[in-house]
C-alpha cells in the first residue's frame, strides 16, 4: 500500500485528505472523531468576531431521486468566542500531534489578524488558511469573497498576514470571480505558502413553489448562499487546473469542490492539487467515507507505480491546453454494439432532435445504426446511452498531419494564410 | 364446510393488497429511473398504448395531475388496468432494463400512483361535448361498455348503460381478485368515469324474446329491440358468461362451484363467505389460480390439478409462482374422474395422465395411465376449466353474425346490424380488462362515425 503521508507547503500530514473548513469543523469533538477516522487533516471553521446566524441554513438540490447533488448553505463563521476554539485547538494538537491542524481566520484589521495568528501559533496549529472566498454575509461586511474578489486587498491583507505569521499560509479563494488566476497570482505576491480552492459558489438552489419563497426560507425571505457538493467539482477542477496552469503560478494547491471518493481526489491531484478537502460529503455521509479515500486512492497509486500522492499531482492538467492547439484532424464516430444495445433508442432521439441526425432505425429492427458519413463525432449518443461499452468513439485513420485552428486554411489569421 | 378458523384481522392481512400504494418518496425515486425511451416499448405493448415514458416523467418531476391526465387520455380505466393488467407480460416485460438484468420500472404501482391521486381529487380532465342529439345504449357496464360510454359522452352523445349485475364495473367488481382491485376501488373508479355524464341502469338485463333472463334472476329485464327502436346506436360489451361445467361424474354435489361463481361470490360478498378446508382447483387457467390464491388466503389447503403438463398450462408463470408461494400444490398431468362423497363433496378420485400427439387443439392430447388411480379427499371443488359465451342471446339476435361464437365486427367494431357496435370479451373471447378498454374506447370513435356520417361527410 503506498505511503499517503505528505507534507504540503511545509504542513504536515498523515494522508491529503483534509477536512475543509465549514460546519463538520466547528469543533474539537468533531475534528477528533474525523481523525480517529482516517482523516489526516482539518481545517477549523473560520475564526472571527463572533458572529450570530440565522436559524434554517442549508438548502440542496437533488437529482432525479437523490438528495444533495448540490448543496448551499448561509452560515456564518464560527458563532463561538476565539478563546473557546483555542482550547479545543490546544486539545485536539495534543491528542493528534501527527495530524494537520489549520485554523481559517477572517478578520478586518491589521492588529485583529495579527492577535490571532498569535494565539493560534501558541496553541500549536501547524497553518493558516485565510478565508477569503465565503461568498455570503462576510462579503457584506467587507470580509470573505470581498477581499477574494479584489486582488489588490488580497494581496495586501495575505502580506499583513506573512508579517506575522511563522507557520504556512494557505489562502483559500473564491470562483466567484472572473478569472481565478488573478486571485492565485495576488496571494502569491502577498507572500503566501499556498492556495486552496474553490470556495463555495454564489447561488440560489431552489424556490418553494408553494410559498414563492427561496431556500432556505427564513421567516419568509432568503439570500444568496454558498453552493458546494456533488454539482461543484467540475468548475473546481477546471480552476485547479487553470491556477496550475499558468506559468507564473508556483504555489501548491489544495483541491476543494464535491469531493465524495478518492477517484475525486485522484481527478483534483491529476489538475494539480497536492491536497483536498472535504465538507459536503462529510455533512451527508459522516467521516466513514474516508475509509474507502484511504483505500481507492493507495490502490491507484499502486497500479500506475506511484510512490506518494504528490507523484499526481499535473499529470493532467498538462493535458489540457487551449482549443486551438487541438488538432483538428483527429475524427472519431460512434459504433454501436448491437449485442449490449437494449433498444432504448435514446442515442437516436438524443442525435436526432439535439445534435446532427445521424443515427437512423432500421425498418426491421429496434437497434439504432450510425449514419457513418454525417457522424461528427461529438459523443452525445455514447453519452445518452445507459449501457456500459454498448457506444463507443472509434477512432478514423487518417493519414493527414495533425493540423491545429492556427494552422487551419479557414483560419483568416492563420500561420500559412 | 367451514371457513378455516381466520379471524378478521387474518382475513384483511391476507387480502391486502398485492402491489400495495406507492408513498410520494417511492414514486419519486422509481421515476426516477425511468430511460425515457424513445418509441417506447413498453408502450408498444400497452393495449391502450398509454405514453408511459411521458407520464412517468410527469410523476418525477411532481406533476402528478399531468400524469394521470396522459395515463387517461388513453385509458379512462387505467387505476384498474394499472391493478389487474398482467404487467409482467405487457408494459414491465417489455422494459429494456429487463436486458440489462435490472428489475424494470415499476409501471403499474406508478400508474397507480397517478390514477389514484385524480381519483381522489377528482379531476375532471374531460367533458362532455355539446349535445349531438344522438342516442347510444351501451349493455354491460364492465370495462369495454364503461370505457365506450364514456368515450361517447365525450363527443357529446346521451348514452344510457344496461348493467344485468346488481353493480358496475364487470370483472373489475365480480371477476378479478380482490387482492388485486377491492370493491371500494373499482367503486371509486367508475364514479370518477360516469362523472362525465352518463346513465347507468344496474340491476337491467337486457333480454330477446328467444332468449330470456336465466331462472332466479331477481333485477328488472328489457328487451333490446325496445331499447334498438330508441336509440340510435347500440353497443354490445357484454363479458362471458357461467363457468363451463367439464361432464365430470358428481359435479352435480353441494360445495362443487364453477370459479366464476365461486370469485363472483367472493367479490360480492367482500370476503364474507365461507371455504373448504381442503379445496381442490381444476383447470390450469389465469382464473384457476385466482380460486386457488384465494382459496388459500383463507387458509385453505389447496390443490390444483391440470391433465396435461406445466408446459400446457394458460397461466401465466408469475401467476403460478405467486400461488406456489401461497402454498398451493400443483397435480399436473392429472385427470379428476370422479367427484365423490355422499351429498356434499367428500373427495376427486384423480388418475395419473401422459402426454400423447399434439391433436387439433394445438396441444397434446392426453392418456390416462393405468392403476394410476388415487383419491384426494377434499370438502370444495372448484371448476375452473373455462367460462361459456353468451351464444344464445347473440344467435337469438336477428342477422348478427357470430365467428367461433364470439360476435363479428369490422374495423369500426360495427357487427353485421348496421347500428349494433360490439367489443370486449364477446367479441375477443375474453382477454385481460386492458384489451376491453382499448375496444370500448375505440368501437366509441366507429359509434361516432357512424353516427355523424352527414355530418362528417
Amino acid at each position: 500500500m503506498a505511503d499517503l503521508s505528505i507534507d504540503f507547503a511545509g504542513i504536515k500530514a498523515p494522508n491529503p485528505f483534509w477536512l475543509a473548513s465549514a460546519p463538520p469543523t466547528n469543533t474539537g469533538y468533531q475534528i477528533m472523531n474525523a481523525f480517529h477516522a482516517g482523516w489526516g487533516g482539518a481545517v477549523w471553521k473560520t475564526l472571527g468576531h463572533p458572529i450570530v446566524n440565522v436559524s434554517s441554513r442549508y438548502s440542496a438540490v437533488n437529482y432525479r431521486g437523490r438528495r444533495m447533488m448540490g448543496l448551499n448553505n448561509i452560515e456564518l463563521i464560527t458563532d463561538r468566542s476565539l478563546q473557546e476554539n483555542l482550547t479545543e485547538m490546544k486539545e485536539v494538537k495534543e491528542k493528534f500531534p501527527a495530524h494537520a491542524l489549520i485554523a481559517s481566520m477572517m478578520f478586518e484589521t491589521k492588529a485583529e489578524w495579527h492577535e490571532c495568528i498569535a494565539r493560534c501559533e501558541d496553541v500549536g496549529i501547524d497553518g493558516f488558511e485565510l478565508n477569503y472566498g465565503c461568498p455570503h454575509g462576510m462579503c457584506e461586511r467587507g470580509m470573505g469573497s470581498a477581499v477574494g474578489q479584489n486582488p489588490e486587498v488580497a494581496e495586501r491583507i495575505t502580506s499583513w498576514v506573512m508579517e506575522k505569521a511563522t507557520k504556512p499560509v494557505i489562502v483559500k479563494l473564491t470562483p466567484n470571480i472572473t478569472n481565478i488566476t488573478a486571485a492565485g497570482l495576488a496571494a502569491q505576491r502577498g507572500g503566501a505558502q499556498a492556495v486552496s480552492l474553490i470556495n463555495t459558489i454564489n447561488s440560489v438552489t431552489g424556490i418553494n413553489l408553494d410559498t414563492m419563497v427561496p431556500n432556505p426560507s427564513v421567516d419568509g425571505y432568503s439570500t444568496h448562499g454558498g453552493y458546494c457538493g456533488p454539482a461543484v467539482k467540475p468548475i473546481a477542477l477546471n480552476m485547479v487546473s487553470e491556477l496550475y496552469n499558468h506559468p507564473k503560478f508556483n504555489l501548491p494547491i489544495s483541491g476543494i469542490g464535491g469531493i465524495e471518493t478518492w477517484a475525486d481526489a485522484v481527478e483534483f491531484f491529476l489538475m494539480g492539487a497536492s491536497s483536498v478537502q472535504v465538507c459536503t460529503a462529510v455533512m451527508h455521509y459522516g467521516h466513514r467515507i474516508v475509509t474507502d479515500m484511504h483505500d481507492g486512492f493507495s490502490d491507484y497509486l499502486d497500479t500506475h507505480n506511484l510512490g506518494t500522492p504528490t507523484a499526481l499531482t499535473g499529470i493532467t492538467a498538462q493535458k489540457l491546453r487551449n482549443w486551438e492547439n487541438l488538432n483538428l484532424n483527429h475524427k472519431v464516430i460512434a459504433q454501436i454494439n448491437p449485442e449490449k444495445c437494449i433498444s432504448c433508442q435514446l442515442c437516436y432521439i438524443a442525435c436526432e432532435d439535439g445534435a446532427h441526425q445521424s443515427i437512423r432505425l432500421p425498418e426491421d429492427s429496434r437497434i439504432p445504426e450510425i449514419i457513418q458519413e454525417t457522424c461528427v463525432g461529438c459523443n452525445l449518443c455514447s453519452l445518452v446511452c445507459p449501457v456500459d461499452e454498448c457506444i463507443s468513439m472509434v477512432q478514423v485513420p487518417t493519414t493527414d498531419q495533425v493540423i491545429t485552428w492556427k494552422e487551419h486554411p479557414a483560419n483568416p489569421h492563420s500561420v500559412g494564410s | 364446510m367451514s371457513n378455516p378458523m381466520l379471524n378478521d384481522a387474518e382475513l384483511n392481512a391476507n387480502f391486502a393488497k398485492i402491489k400495495p400504494k406507492m408513498t410520494q418518496s417511492e414514486a419519486r425515486i422509481e421515476s426516477s429511473r425511468c430511460l425515457f425511451c424513445h418509441d417506447a416499448p413498453c408502450t408498444i405493448a400497452c393495449p391502450t398504448e398509454i405514453d408511459i415514458p411521458m407520464f412517468i416523467r410527469q410523476i418525477m418531476s411532481g406533476n402528478e395531475k399531468g400524469a394521470a391526465r396522459t395515463i387517461f387520455s388513453r385509458n379512462i380505466l387505467g387505476y384498474s388496468c394499472a391493478s389487474v393488467c398482467p404487467t409482467e407480460v405487457l408494459c414491465e416485460g417489455s422494459c429494456v432494463y429487463l436486458d440489462l438484468n435490472e428489475r424494470p420500472i415499476d409501471i403499474g404501482r406508478l400508474q397507480a400512483h397517478a390514477t389514484e391521486y385524480a381519483i381522489r381529487k377528482t379531476l375532471p380532465f374531460f367533458e362532455k361535448a355539446k349535445s349531438t342529439g344522438k342516442k347510444v345504449v351501451v349493455i354491460g357496464a364492465g370495462p369495454a361498455g364503461l370505457a365506450c360510454a364514456h368515450e361517447l359522452t365525450r363527443k357529446g352523445h346521451e348514452v344510457v348503460v344496461y348493467e344485468a349485475n346488481p353493480k358496475a364495473g364487470g370483472l373489475n367488481m365480480y371477476g378479478v381478485a380482490p387482492y388485486k382491485l377491492s370493491n371500494q376501488e373499482a367503486e371509486n373508479e367508475i364514479a370518477y368515469v360516469q362523472s362525465i355524464g352518463f346513465k347507468i341502469k344496474t340491476n337491467y338485463r337486457v333480454v330477446t324474446e328467444s332468449c330470456l333472463a336465466p331462472k332466479g334472476y331477481n333485477g328488472k329485464t328489457v328487451l333490446l329491440k325496445t331499447l334498438l327502436s330508441d336509440c340510435d346506436a347500440l353497443f354490445l360489451g357484454l363479458g362471458l358468461g357461467s363457468s363451463r361445467r367439464p361432464g365430470i361424474p358428481g359435479e352435480e354435489k353441494q360445495n362443487v362451484i364453477g370459479a366464476t361463481e365461486f370469485i363472483y361470490n367472493l367479490r360480492e360478498k367482500e370476503q364474507k363467505i365461507t371455504v373448504g378446508k381442503k379445496v381442490v382447483v381444476i383447470g390450469a387457467g389465469n382464473t384457476a389460480i385466482d380460486a386457488c390464491v384465494e382459496s388459500a388466503k383463507f387458509g385453505a389447503d389447496v390443490t390444483l390439478l391440470y391433465r396435461r403438463s406445466e408446459a400446457e398450462q394458460s397461466a401465466y408463470h408469475f401467476e403460478v409462482d405467486f400461488a406456489r408461494l401461497e402454498g398451493v400444490q400443483f397435480h399436473y398431468l392429472t385427470s379428476p374422474i370422479e367427484i365423490f362423497g355422499k351429498n356434499a363433496v367428500e373427495g376427486v378420485r384423480c388418475v395419473r395422465n401422459k402426454l400423447t400427439a399434439i391433436d387439433k387443439s394445438g396441444k397434446p392430447g392426453i392418456q390416462p395411465i393405468p392403476d394410476t388411480d388415487f383419491l384426494l379427499p377434499c370438502d370444495q371443488v372448484i371448476l375452473a376449466t373455462g367460462q361459456k359465451k353468451q351464444t344464445s342471446f347473440f344467435e337469438s339476435i336477428p342477422d348478427l353474425a357470430l365467428e367461433g361464437g364470439n360476435i363479428k365486427i369490422n374495423n369500426d367494431y360495427q357487427t353485421t346490424c348496421e347500428s349494433i357496435f360490439a367489443g370486449g370479451d364477446c367479441v375477443n373471447g375474453g382477454k385481460e380488462v386492458v384489451n376491453a378498454v382499448a375496444h370500448g374506447r375505440d368501437a366509441a370513435q366507429g359509434i361516432h362515425r357512424y353516427l355523424m356520417k352527414e355530418e362528417l361527410d
